[in-house]
């Protein structure tokens, strides 16, 4: 029954609630922002996850994880999402762990994966180059040599590349920018001469990176997947990744609905509840209806990928379509039903709405998906 | 799944196979609908043999007694029947007003006299039910319905009119909410009435649809002489009756539809025989984003349908087991709302897709298109459901 929890899952939903409430409220995204940090997580918070054994949840015991699943990571994923955590699962763990997993030899897994199960490893995938997500259009180049290659370009939106141990670097070694065929991605150290970076502040104050290559050289073994044919392992990282984002999404929108459903219940105007306004049920309902269905969307997602099921990319395009749509559409409604308070910064609500922003433009926002989801219907 | 029920399952897979035949395996297609009564239709004779043989087992009434001719299943039971039956691909034998909304509410409420007079000829199909709750001038405020029945001696005397009473023209028989005390507050004063529509003084007549379809009828009450014994519940019980048989049926998720849609055309496909453009993207960027939103929207309400079906499931089994029941899953209400706002968005888009054809006067689709803006009114209008969830779910004050 991939909808209805185990008793194990249960415990692990549990045990990150109880985790993300006393150690991670907003609060401290909050303080992480208001104090500059420069890491933009918190490194000893961090330490404590993966001693959760939240870092190597999916990770086979043999390199230090749980053995365990997506069903379980979303939940994670989720509860983080409730208190907007930021923290490295995005970057390290739904992105740089599935690039090795999936596409690492047995000597790059036997390095990197325990290193990030123990949270002493954090990696980033540098991809994005243009102005939106644009998964093909790679213009990075990756120039044989004679035992290696050497890479050149610019990465946008490096999500932890400012802090990131390892890069995981999607570059181009044939054909032209917006070729699906023609990519590689390599395994670069992120103190690799040629590589420089710089810390990008995002609106929802979570850490990224410019970073350029200026003929950072690699070796061949340093390669993750296979030459040129590298979009089938990026395709297969980023199903799983954003799968992963639309649990923490989801996690995120629930939150902000609860919190207005409560706002409804106690602010009052003309001397009444002004949840008593139909105006304003009406609209809570919808925003019911949207929670739920998304709820499905995602774990159903997250069942697919556990049981590597071949629509999995259908499944991906489809959480973070629905996920998108309705942590956009809760956000701003959550700010208009708050009213003048919604705008201030003292209140969480505005912290939701901007990371809504960012997770929509991460991995590409609802059209994007809509339209990956029709082309690999055939239409 | 304890042996037992692994038997039961076996048990039930070998008898499909044995009773189920061939032909009523197959899609079904508009009209294909079994719905029993004096006036039966059957659009195959596997239909009535399909229906008999389900019927002489229990089966169109599972959890019913077996006396009152169910088959006396556990809900656990009844579930794996269900899952068996939808698993072979076989067509419901019986679609019962009866079974589904007045049974369990007669088992309730009902006399011993009424549930033998009632229940096995609804659970044979011999009986056809229709609900006569609306009024003229009680719509989504039906507790303002007035049609009268004054007790006279043994029987009621019943006056006023009905609406919108679904296929009270094919019916035989009519459950009816009336004004049984018009003194007391509204709320109360009203009764559940059995009503034999051949009874003298019943008058039915179609109303005519923008579809140029009639599934609905006025049906008028001109000195009706009621036997009182057809009361169910007290005189003054109705709403609380009426009010049992509707969370009866939000709470039985399988009335609801889980896959309205599957036997119709693929939206793409429809798009791509009307925009033309031969395989790659369809040419037109924007039908072809409202067909990704549809299908995506339609993916959506069927994994939301599935993970209502299993909550409910392992709540029943939990407790059966004597556990603690699972949280509740999406509400039935939740399922209403979305489904009968896709299907309307659904038919919209078909008729956008086709084009000049869908302007025909005949076309199915334009019809299909008409009849779909009634799915947001019928039984609860969306807005009624809203105020249901924020109510109900979402304890917002009155």
């Amino acid at each position: 029954m991939a909808f209805v929890l185990t008793p194990e899952q249960e415990s692990i939903r549990d045990t990150a609630r109880r985790f993300v409430h006393e150690r991670t409220p907003v609060a401290h995204l909050r303080h992480l922002r208001d104090t500059g940090d420069p890491t933009g997580f918190d490194r000893e918070v961090w330490s404590e996850m993966a001693a959760l054994g939240f870092a190597g949840i999916t990770l086979p015991a043999e390199h230090g994880g749980a053995g365990l699943g997506y069903a379980e990571l979303g939940l994670v994923l989720e509860a983080c999402g409730r208190s907007l955590v930021p923290s490295p699962l995005v970057a390290t763990v739904l992105l740089g762990a599935s690039a090795v997993a999936l596409g690492g030899t047995l000597a790059h897994k036997d390095e990197v994966l325990p290193a990030i199960a123990g949270g002493e490893r954090l990696l980033a995938l540098a991809h994005e180059e243009g102005s939106r997500h644009a998964r093909y259009r790679i213009r990075t180049t990756a120039a044989r040599t004679t035992d290696g290659y050497r890479l050149s370009g610019e990465k946008v939106l490096v999500l932890d590349g400012h802090v990131a141990d390892t890069l995981v670097v999607v570059a181009r070694t044939s054909g032209a920018a917006g070729d699906r065929e023609g990519i590689t991605l390599f395994l670069v150290p992120a103190s690799a001469p040629g590589v420089s970076r710089e810390r990008t502040l995002l609106v929802d104050s979570r850490g990224a990176a410019r970073v350029r290559f200026d003929g950072t050289a690699v070796r061949c073994a340093d390669v993750l997947g296979e030459v040129d044919h590298g979009s089938d392992l990026l395709d297969a990282v980023l199903d799983r990744a954003t799968v992963g984002l639309a649990s923490e999404m989801l996690g995120g929108l629930a939150e902000v609905f609860d919190r207005t459903v409560d706002y409804l219940k106690v602010r009052r105007q003309f001397g009444v509840a002004i949840g008593s306004f139909q105006a304003l049920k009406h609209r809570a309902a919808q925003m019911f209806c949207e929670v739920e269905l998304t709820r499905s969307v995602v774990m159903d997602a997250l069942g697919a990928v556990d049981e590597a099921r071949a629509e999995l990319p259908l499944r991906a395009c489809a959480a973070k379509a629905r996920a998108t749509d309705a942590f956009l559409l809760i956000t701003a409604e959550a700010v208009q039903m708050h009213g003048g308070v919604g705008v201030t910064d003292e209140l969480d609500i505005g912290l939701f709405l901007k990371r809504a922003r960012a997770a929509e433009m991460t991995f590409g926002g609802a059209a994007y998906h809509r339209d990956r989801f029709a082309r690999l219907s055939g239409y | 799944m304890t042996d037992d029920l692994e038997r039961f399952r076996r048990e039930i897979r070998s008898w499909i196979e044995e009773s189920c035949p061939p032909s009523m395996r197959l899609p079904m297609a508009e009209g294909d609908e079994v719905w029993g009564g004096r006036r039966a239709v059957f659009p195959h004779p596997d239909a009535r043999v399909w229906l008999e043989r389900m019927a002489l087992r229990g089966f169109t009434a599972p959890t019913w007694p077996k006396e009152y001719g169910g088959a006396g299943l556990s809900t656990v039971e009844a579930a794996i029947l269900e899952a068996e039956l939808r698993d072979a691909g076989c067509r419901p034998a019986l679609r019962s007003l009866g079974v589904w909304m007045l049974g369990p509410v007669i088992l309730r409420f009902g006399t011993e006299e009424q549930k033998r007079e009632h229940l096995a000829r609804i659970a044979r199909g011999e009986i056809r039910w229709c609900q006569g709750y609306s009024e003229p001038g009680a719509g989504s405020d039906l507790a303002s319905l007035g049609t009268r029945a004054v007790l006279e001696g043994d029987h009621y005397v019943v006056n006023g009119q009905k609406t919108w009473t679904s296929h009270a023209d094919e019916a035989d028989w009519m459950f009816c909410l009336v004004r049984t005390d018009p003194a007391v507050p509204r709320h109360e004063g009203i009764g559940f009435l059995l009503v034999d529509l051949a009874s003298p003084g019943v008058r039915v007549r179609p109303i005519k649809l923008i579809s140029g379809l009639s599934p609905f009828c006025e049906t008028f009450f001109d000195d009706v002489r009621v036997p009182a014994r057809n009361l169910v519940g007290a005189p003054n019980q109705g709403w609380t009756v009426a009010k049992a048989l509707l969370e009866h049926e939000r709470s039985s998720i399988g009335s609801l539809r889980s896959s309205a849609f599957s036997a119709e055309e693929p939206l793409q496909d429809l798009a791509r025989r009307s925009l033309g453009g031969e395989g790659g993207t369809l040419p037109d960027p924007i039908l072809r984003d409202r067909v990704t939103q549809a299908n995506l929207d339609e993916l959506a309400y069927q994994l939301t349908f599935r993970r209502a079906a299993e909550t409910a499931a392992a709540r029943k089994s939990a407790v059966t087991m004597g556990e603690t029941p699972k949280p509740p899953g999406p509400e039935s209400s939740v399922l209403k709302l979305c489904g009968m706002e896709l299907n309307k968005r659904r038919k919209e888009l078909r008729v956008v897709l086709a084009g000049f054809p869908a302007l025909a006067a005949e076309d199915p689709r334009a019809r299909e298109w008409l009849r779909s803006r009634a799915n947001s009114i019928e039984g609860g209008t969306t807005e009624i459901q809203l105020n249901i969830i924020a109510k109900r779910i979402l304890g917002l004050p009155d």
